[in-house]
């Protein structure tokens, strides 16, 4: 008799369509494109401020097309969805215990959630948006 | 004992999806307003050229951006295998180095400043 282990067929690139959880984890994932691709956009919105006030001037006048406005919310959806699903799992990446308790999870993403909130208003004003 | 890479690749990782997670939402709104034509006061030429003239400037533009690089290099290679493409060396090595081009780049346009 030979032996037969158990090879499972898995197809390599829509293996993730089998269940709600693996599209959510490659939603996740294709964050990293916007994210990336923004990343992008801001070495190049450097070189253009290193450029002098003509170069910057006509940089924020290219981000005033179409594409640019439908990319930029693309890359706020993608930026925002990285941000509250990292939040989301630093209650399990990072555990802490205090004595013999556990903190809540909650507080720990909790807590996260709040940096983030102070940290962006204070960007936002710091930046003169209000 | 194993030697293993992977610490030197982890470490900016988790760097830079923290910073990723904690900057980026707002540094994209502050672009999605310039977009829409109201230009925050931070985003004029003489605002954002005197905040990156300090040494704290440059340093919080670098640190944000090069991080932020080579996260998202390595997030976009581990997307790369998931959706099938299996030549991860190749990408691995288009995305590292592509990170670390865009991030000396950085620096020099800081320092130009």
């Amino acid at each position: 008799m030979s032996r037969r282990p158990l090879i499972r067929e898995v197809p390599p690139a829509t293996w993730f369509l089998r269940h709600p959880r693996y599209m959510r984890y490659m939603a996740r994932e294709v964050t990293s494109l916007f994210i990336g691709a923004y990343c992008v956009l801001l070495v190049v919105a450097m070189q253009r401020l290193s450029a002098g006030p003509a170069a910057w001037q006509g940089f924020l006048e290219a981000l005033r097309s179409p594409g640019s406005i439908a990319f930029h919310i693309l890359a706020m959806a993608a930026a925002f969805y990285h941000a509250g699903t990292w939040f989301n799992a630093t209650q399990k990446a990072m555990p802490l215990q205090i004595g013999e308790e556990f903190v809540k999870g909650s507080y720990i993403s909790g807590a996260h959630y709040l940096v983030w909130a102070v940290l962006s208003v204070a960007v936002l004003f710091l930046a003169g948006v209000f | 004992m194993a030697k293993s890479n992977k610490p030197v690749v982890w470490f900016p990782f988790a760097a830079g999806g923290t910073v990723i997670a904690f900057c980026m939402p707002v540094i994209v709104v502050l672009g999605f307003l310039a977009a829409v034509g109201r230009v925050p006061p931070g985003l004029s030429y003489e605002q954002l050229h005197a905040f990156a003239s300090g040494g704290l400037g440059k340093l919080v533009l670098f640190g944000v951006i090069a991080l932020s690089l080579w996260s998202s290099a390595h997030r976009l290679r581990c997307t790369c295998y998931d959706f099938g493409l299996r030549a991860d060396t190749l990408i691995a090595t288009l995305l590292y180095v592509a990170a670390i081009v865009g991030s000396i780049a950085t620096a020099v346009f800081l320092l130009r400043i």
